[in-house]
């Protein structure tokens, strides 16, 4: 499998990770996402781990740079499904995910992005109404 | 399935049958799910630090024992550049190349003992043991 | 030593058996209900025929020697066997020293009229049954330890229940001290349980916890931040006054965390969380 698919859900992309990403294949995703990102004018990427039992270093900057490249198109990262001892695995190797949410699962995930860009239309209806 | 192995780590594509193969070995002494977790990704840290700064190298993954409990031990050896000072490469923070500086200090909070001994020029060899109660 | 005397262990073999076993039975502390006599008797053969099959003039003088294996594999086996059962360290005690009696009883019937090598004999037979009734006791001891070990992973399995309060709201009561072992059991339960019931909600209630040290604090944080990048939150509540104090003194930061004092009002804030609310009902038609 040489590309890892990528969903459009609305205003939302859906990246399910089910394999563990070497290199090649994890620059591709960053690329795939991005020009996914623009070409679709999503708001928000929501990245699915619950297949991983593994989040190294490695993983964990790949998730940051997605979240940090997303956010400079304007669109939100939320990472779901993360397994209890990854988490666990990650306090302890004091790994911070920085750039991206986190919730339970899809759903929730999608309810967490639907409420951040949400509000942000919502400051954007303010400001114009004051102006 | 044997008590000890030894792998050549020379590509990327070399680090997940790697991986996979010391989750065999913990699974086979019966390491819990969060043991086995903190091992692997400990090991996955190791190995790609090997691959990055000294073009590969040799694990040995081993099982051991001491007293009732058993563990695995792995081995990474690399003739590499080296780590001239390695106190400072074990302080919390520390980085040389585009990593997140996480490093030598996270993967030794992973696991319960870690030996390092490098030599500038010669190579670097780190020795990391998890005991299944660890 | 003059070769005779080990020979002449071994030829009274059945005589010191006999002694051995009936010095045990006449023990006032004999414990019929947890073994037969016959069991007794065996066990006491076994161990006799081993150690003089073992014995030899040589050995004798060095009771640390490796030949002695066989018979400290015994011991260990009925020691581990004694302490499982229930027997008291005296009674299994009692099991080696009424053997070193009749050794010694054999001798000197046997020595009486050499009293130079009667002295001689007993004295290296005696530190003979001495190690090995430390070898009985260590070996006893860690039988013990396996019990305790048993019985401690079994309470802190009980302890640390994870409750479903309400949808999306779990309660954590932990009750007793919380060291790096059960941290890491209270996390696991806590994050499996948050994904079993998708809840985004824990509640960590410490009323329970005697005393919370930055060791203590650091694993409380730690569990706090592995639920957080779950995608859930965490609160800590039952947070008594003295263990404030000693929280800020020791400097501490719990800026992060979310406090409250109580369950209930963890449980209220979690509501608000959530975006609930509890109300009271107005008019409540009787049920007909």
């Amino acid at each position: 499998m040489d590309r890892i698919p990528i969903l459009q859900l609305g205003k939302f992309l859906l990246v399910t990770i089910q394999i563990d990403l070497y290199d090649r294949l994890a620059t591709n995703l960053e690329s795939d996402l991005v020009q996914m990102v623009n070409k679709t004018e999503a708001r928000g990427v929501l990245i699915d781990i619950s297949a991983l039992s593994i989040v190294d270093s490695f993983m964990g900057r790949i998730l940051g740079n997605i979240g940090s490249m997303s956010k400079i198109m304007d669109a939100e990262t939320v990472v779901v499904g993360m397994q209890p001892a990854v988490a666990i695995t990650l306090i302890e190797l004091g790994l911070e995910l920085k750039g991206v949410h986190t919730a339970l699962n899809v759903d929730k995930g999608m309810e967490l992005l639907a409420q951040k860009i949400g509000l942000v239309d919502e400051e954007l209806e303010e400001d114009e109404v004051g102006a | 399935m044997l008590n000890k192995d030894k792998m050549q780590i020379e590509k990327e594509q070399d680090v997940v049958p790697f991986r996979n193969r010391v989750k065999e070995y913990a699974v086979k002494i019966g390491m819990s799910l969060v043991n086995q977790t903190k091992l692997i990704t400990a090991a996955s840290e190791l190995v790609r630090n090997m691959l990055k700064y000294a073009n590969g190298g040799m694990v040995i993954i081993e099982v051991i024992s001491q007293g009732r409990d058993s563990g695995i031990r792995l081995v990474f050896q690399d003739k590499g550049p080296g780590i001239k000072d390695i106190s400072l490469a074990m302080k919390d923070g520390f980085t040389t190349g585009k990593s997140l500086g996480i490093g030598l200090p996270g993967t030794k909070r992973l696991v319960n003992e870690f030996d390092i001994k490098s030599e500038v020029g010669a190579g670097t060899t780190v020795s990391i043991i998890k005991w299944k109660n660890g | 030593m003059k070769p005779d005397i080990i020979k002449g262990l071994q030829k009274k073999k059945k005589q010191i058996l006999e002694d051995w076993v009936n010095v045990q039975l006449a023990d006032a502390g004999l414990r019929e209900d947890l073994m037969s006599n016959e069991e007794l008797r065996e066990q006491s053969e076994e161990l006799l025929n081993t150690l003089l099959k073992v014995l030899t003039d040589k050995n004798l003088a060095d009771i640390q020697s490796s030949e002695f294996e066989p018979v400290h594999e015994i011991l260990g086996g009925i020691s581990i066997s004694r302490a499982r059962q229930g027997f008291s360290p005296r009674e299994t005690g009692i099991y080696i020293f009424s053997l070193k009696d009749a050794l010694l009883n054999s001798l000197q019937a046997e020595l009486k009229d050499d009293p130079a090598l009667l002295i001689e004999a007993i004295n290296k037979v005696s530190k003979l049954m001495d190690n090995m009734g430390i070898v009985t006791f260590e070996t006893f001891i860690k039988g013990r330890e396996e019990v305790i070990l048993r019985q401690t992973n079994e309470i802190t399995e009980i302890s640390t229940p994870v409750i479903r309060v309400w949808d999306g709201i779990l309660a954590l009561p932990i009750i007793g001290t919380l060291d790096s072992a059960r941290t890491q059991v209270v996390m696991e339960s806590l994050l499996q349980e948050i994904v079993a019931s998708s809840s985004t909600i824990a509640i960590l209630d410490i009323s329970g916890v005697p005393a919370v040290d930055s060791l203590v604090a650091q694993h409380l944080i730690k569990t706090v931040a592995a639920t957080r990048l779950m995608g859930a939150e965490c609160i800590i509540s039952g947070i008594r006054p003295e263990i404030a104090q000693t929280i800020v003194h020791l400097g501490i930061d719990l800026s992060n965390i979310v406090t409250k004092s109580s369950l209930a009002s963890a449980l209220k804030y979690s509501f608000s969380l959530l975006k609930m609310e509890v109300k009271k009902v107005q008019n409540v038609k009787a049920p007909q």
